[in-house]
This record gives C-alpha cells, structure tokens and sequence, in this order.
C-alpha cells in the first residue's frame, strides 16, 4: 500500500510529517531552523569523527602530557597526553548513540505502556499507579541506581535511562490516547468493524504522535545530560572510551593545570542539547500548540 | 482542607509501595551472584555464605520480601556494609546537607526564576524578554556537573574568593557554612531557573491577557500593583505545581553537586555507596529520597489550596 491509498485521518501525524507545507512552516520557526541546523552539524560531526579528529582519540603521548592548546593539538592534550579535540569528537559518537537508543526504546515502550493504559480501562489504574511510583523517583537518581546495580556500560546505561524516562513517556502517550479514542473517526472506524489492534495503531497511536514526538526530543536532551552524569560518577561506559562525561570526570583533577580537558567537552554537552531543546521548542509550538512549558 | 489531606495521604500509600517495592528489587538486578559482587576477590566460601546471610539471600523471595517490610515498618533500612551500621542512621546523619542545599537552590531558583520570567512578560517581544528567554534555554542544556566544575575553576582556582570544595557544619562558623554552600546552590540552582523563568513567562501571558488585568488598569491602578498582586497571584499556579517537580531535579542534582564538591551528604553517600557496591545504602537512600519527594508534591497540592481559593478540595 503507498501512502496514496490512504485517507488523511489514516496518514495521521506520520502522514502531514512529510507533508511540505508542514515541512515549511516548521523551517519558518526559528526556534526549530536554528535547532535542526545544529542538530544536524552535531551528528555529521559524530558520523564523520574519524576523519574530523586529527589523532586517534586513546593515543597515549606521555611526552606531551595536559598540554596547553597549540597547532598541532588545537584543544590541548589530558593527562595521558591524549588529543581533547579528538576525544570530544568521538565522544559526541557514544553520546548521541546512548541519546538515540534511549528515544528509541522509550519510545516503544512508553508507547505500548501508555496505549495499553488508555484503551484497556481494567489495567488503567495499576499500570498508572505503577507508572506513579517509578516516577516519584529523582530520574537520574534512578538511573544512578539501576546503572550502578548493573555494572557500568553503555549498554546498561541505556537500559538505566530508559526506566528512568518510559513512565513520562507512556503518561504523556495515555493522555492523547484518552482523547483521540472518543473522537467521532475513531467511532466511525469501530462501526466500520475495524478491530482493536488496528483501531489503536492505525488510528488513536497515529494522531496521538505530535506530543510523543516533542517530548522524545526533549528526552534525548535529558539522555545526553543524564549519560554525561552517569559516565562523571563512574556507571556509563568504561574508560578509555571517551564519552563526554569521561573526559570531564578525567579533567576533574587537573582543573587547575589544565581547565582545558574539562571546559570543552561541556561546551560540546551544552551545543548538543541546546540544538535539541530548540528543535523540541519548535515542534512544539508547529505541532502542538496546546503543550507549553509544562509538557516536560 | 483536613480531608483533603487525608485522602492525599491516602493516595500516597500505593505510590510509596512501588517506591518501596522498586527499591528493594534493585538487588535483584545484580547479574550473578550478589555475594561475590560484593566481597573481595578470593573470599572464601563461608565469606560469602555471610553476606548472602546478612541480606537474607539464602532465604526464599517471599521470606526476603518479609523482612524487607518487616525492616521497614520498624525504621530498619538495613546494614551497610561499608560503614559497618545502620543504613538509616547513616543517611539520617547526612539529610541536613542535602536538604539545605535543595531548600537553598529551590529558593534562588524561585526568586531569580519567577522574577526573570515575569520581568520578560510584562516587557514581551522586546530585547529583553528574548535575552532572557534564551538564557533560560542556555541554563537548561548546562550539564550541573560541569557548571560546578567550571565554578571551582573561575571563583576558586582562579579569583580565589571561594572554597573549591569541603563543607564546614552551620554551628562551627555561619560564613564560612555559607561560603561553603555558595557555589554547589548556586550551581545547582541555575539549571532550573530557566525551567521556572519559562513557565512564568508564559502563565503570566496568558493572564495578562484577560479582562480582570484589563479592568484593573483601567481603573487606574499603577503598573506594579497590577503585576505584581492581580496578574502574579493568578499566574503562580502553574508555577508551583512545576516548583513540586523542580524539587525532585535537585534532589537528584544534589546526588551528584555534592560528589563534585565533596559535601558530606546523603548523595555523597550514595555515589560512595555506587562505587563498592554497598547495596543496602543505594537501596535505602533511593527509597528514602524518593520519599521525601512524594510528601513535598503532597505539600505543594496543599498550597495549591492556599493560593488558589478556587481550589476546593473539599467538594470531591
């Protein structure tokens, strides 16, 4: 089936995304132009780390340890003597994929999770108030704890994130469900006969996508923040592997010799997310103007 | 307002149970075997016997589970390894730092917050407003962490006016308590104060638009009145529910501002706690934290109540 066959209300948001008008005024927010453009800048920075970075990002180089930004190393050199640039351009590597695999499987569940909530009305309650409990934790405090739990990696920091983020997610999720599943096309589509599953997904999921999608940018901001905690505190991915957050918490002792190897990669922390909560900003004012501040 | 509260506490209980319930699942998560995570390497086997003792591994899940809320009941959150006592005295004995610390960067983050924000409406669309605005956005994507660090390197290594890190107790000396506690509030408080600018800027828009500001001008009442009594009263509403919400950040920030600068807290303690794998203390300080926080968003739905006197909790 192309998109073609479909009617407007089964292209939902998925539909008017691609749309050009769409497309057009969302590039006429400035909110949203300025932030896709350094969102965009961020992860062709990361695709192309290896060629960008001009030294391998674990090259030990003791004679030229926490040395002072010159030509040939532009951002200075850590205590091993390892390249900053180098390492900030690789870093933002491992971020963005944690940032992106937390999104995706947030996603997913808090979408399945909140679906489930706002169209079966027996398992409502106990899937809220579970949803309640998970959230009455500081989410990073969770994440430190669940991280910690299961040993540090990249992976079990994605895992740790994305407990820490779904219940908001399938909260947000159930809400839109809730209003989209008495509508008069969703009552249509049940005389019709259409069945529950495609009732939910063909119908109710795909017009509740404009909220999901605003906060699952809002969301890779805060993985991209959370995972910079998690690799400082020691519970993200190992060293060497540089992550921003490792290459701070190396900083960290020499802050007085060498400020430069803690200074950069939060300045790198600092574009990512601020391109990402511009891009959040946009859309949201283009797609769902009714959401203000306190969506987050 | 006394039934209101009950019924809120009421519906704290099946939250503080997930919470409880949450916490003591954490250990469950350890991959392989939890006494030889814990212990050094080469403990003997009778080693091990005693710490899956002293957690009651060696018992059946239900039995566990028993004890967990047996404990809990009595106040008992456990033993901690490391320390060689009480899990909740330890975090007890650590609560004043981080709860002075959260109480003092909530409390600069609402003054400067709520001020910018009602500042940038009143002066809407103008340089002002925007500089403000993307202030706040700045403060949002600043990882706190690294604000501290980059605070110890400009007030400390390089002006030398403040500590870079050490916490000296209020009842030993008050300045140098404050001085102490200036860069991890101020630090902590920044991130959100963009948060709490955001939303007061557009709540207070939104008022500033109806009729009753309108009349108010209209019958001559000067600027500041207006602002500051008609339209602030009404616009804080949003603002305190998101205030509920800023607690629980900062109580979650504080974990990790007090690791950067070495303040004797509860986060402190955990992270400790992270790093050797001293379980019974993550456990009880995320459940304890967690905690507080159900019963600060109890708190503020009451102030709702006070602010508010549409607000009838009573009619439900």
């Amino acid at each position: 089936m192309t998109t073609a066959d479909l009617t407007d209300d089964d292209r939902g948001m998925l539909g008017r995304i691609v749309d050009p008008a769409l497309l057009r005024r969302l590039f006429r927010n400035r909110s949203f132009a300025i932030g896709f453009t350094m969102f965009v800048v961020v992860v062709l920075i990361a695709f192309f780390a290896d060629l960008l970075a001009p030294h391998d990002p674990l090259q030990n180089n003791y004679r030229y340890r926490l040395g002072e930004p010159n030509q040939v190393h532009l951002l200075g050199t850590d205590n091993f003597g390892r390249d900053i640039l180098s390492r900030v351009l690789h870093g933002s590597r491992v971020s963005l994929v944690i940032g992106l695999l937390v999104v995706m499987l947030t996603a997913v569940f808090g979408t399945l999770i909140g679906a489930v909530s706002g169209y079966v009305r027996q398992l409502d309650n106990v899937i809220m108030r579970v949803m309640d409990g998970l959230m009455a934790f500081p989410p990073i405090l969770l994440a430190i704890a669940i991280g910690a739990t299961l040993g540090p990696s990249l992976f079990n920091a994605v895992i740790a994130l994305t407990v820490a983020y779904t219940p908001r997610t399938a909260r947000i999720v159930r809400a839109s469900v809730l209003v989209v599943r008495e509508t008069e096309f969703v009552e249509a589509a049940r005389a019709l006969g259409a069945g529950h599953l495609r009732i939910l997904f063909r119908h109710i999921l795909a017009n509740s996508l404009a909220p999901l999608i605003v906060q699952l940018t809002f969301i890779f901001a805060l993985s991209i923040l959370a995972e910079a905690v998690l690799s400082y505190i020691g519970v993200g991915p190992r060293p060497p592997t540089p992550t921003f957050g490792n290459i701070i918490a190396e900083g960290r002792n020499y802050i007085a010799e060498a400020p430069w190897i803690t200074i950069w990669p939060g300045i790198a922390i600092m574009t990512t997310v601020l391109g990402l909560n511009l891009l959040g900003d946009g859309l949201r004012d283009v797609l769902d103007p009714r959401l203000r501040v306190e969506g987050r | 307002m006394l039934r209101f509260l009950v019924h809120r506490l009421f519906s704290a209980v099946p939250v503080l149970f997930i919470v409880s319930l949450v916490s003591f699942l954490l250990i469950w998560l350890v991959p392989g075997d939890v006494a030889s995570t814990i212990a050094d390497p080469g403990a003997s086997a009778e080693e091990l016997q005693r710490i899956r003792m002293r957690l009651n591994l060696d018992k059946p899940w239900h039995l566990q589970m028993l004890h967990w809320y047996g404990n809990l009941v009595q106040g008992d959150l456990g033993q901690s390894f490391l320390l060689n006592r009480g899990v909740g005295q330890a975090i007890v004995e650590r609560l004043p730092v981080t709860l002075s610390l959260t109480a003092i960067a909530l409390t600069l983050s609402l003054l400067l917050g709520v001020l910018s924000g009602v500042i940038a409406s009143v002066r809407h669309g103008t340089w002002l407003d925007q500089s403000f605005m993307t202030l706040a956005l700045l403060g949002l994507s600043i990882p706190d962490f690294w604000l501290g660090l980059v605070g110890i390197y400009v007030f400390a290594v390089a002006l030398g006016w403040l500590p870079s890190s050490g916490f000296v107790p209020i009842d030993q000396s008050f300045v140098g308590w404050a001085r102490s506690m200036a860069l991890p509030a101020l630090t902590l408080a920044t991130t959100q104060m963009g948060l709490l600018a955001r939303i007061t800027r557009s709540s207070m828009l939104e008022v500033l638009r109806q009729d009753f500001v309108r009349t108010a001008r209209a019958k001559g009442l000067p600027g500041f009145k207006v602002v500051g009594k008609h339209a602030l009263t009404n616009a804080l509403i949003p603002v305190i529910t998101v205030a509920g919400v800023v607690v629980g950040i900062l109580l979650g920030g504080a974990v990790v501002i007090e690791q950067v600068f070495a303040l004797p807290g509860v986060g402190r303690l955990i992270i400790g706690a992270v790093l050797r794998r001293d379980y019974p203390v993550i456990q009880g300080g995320l459940l304890l934290l967690a905690s507080i926080y159900v019963f600060v968003n109890i708190a503020v739905d009451l102030l709702y109540a006070y602010v508010d006197p549409r607000v009838r909790y009573d009619d439900r």
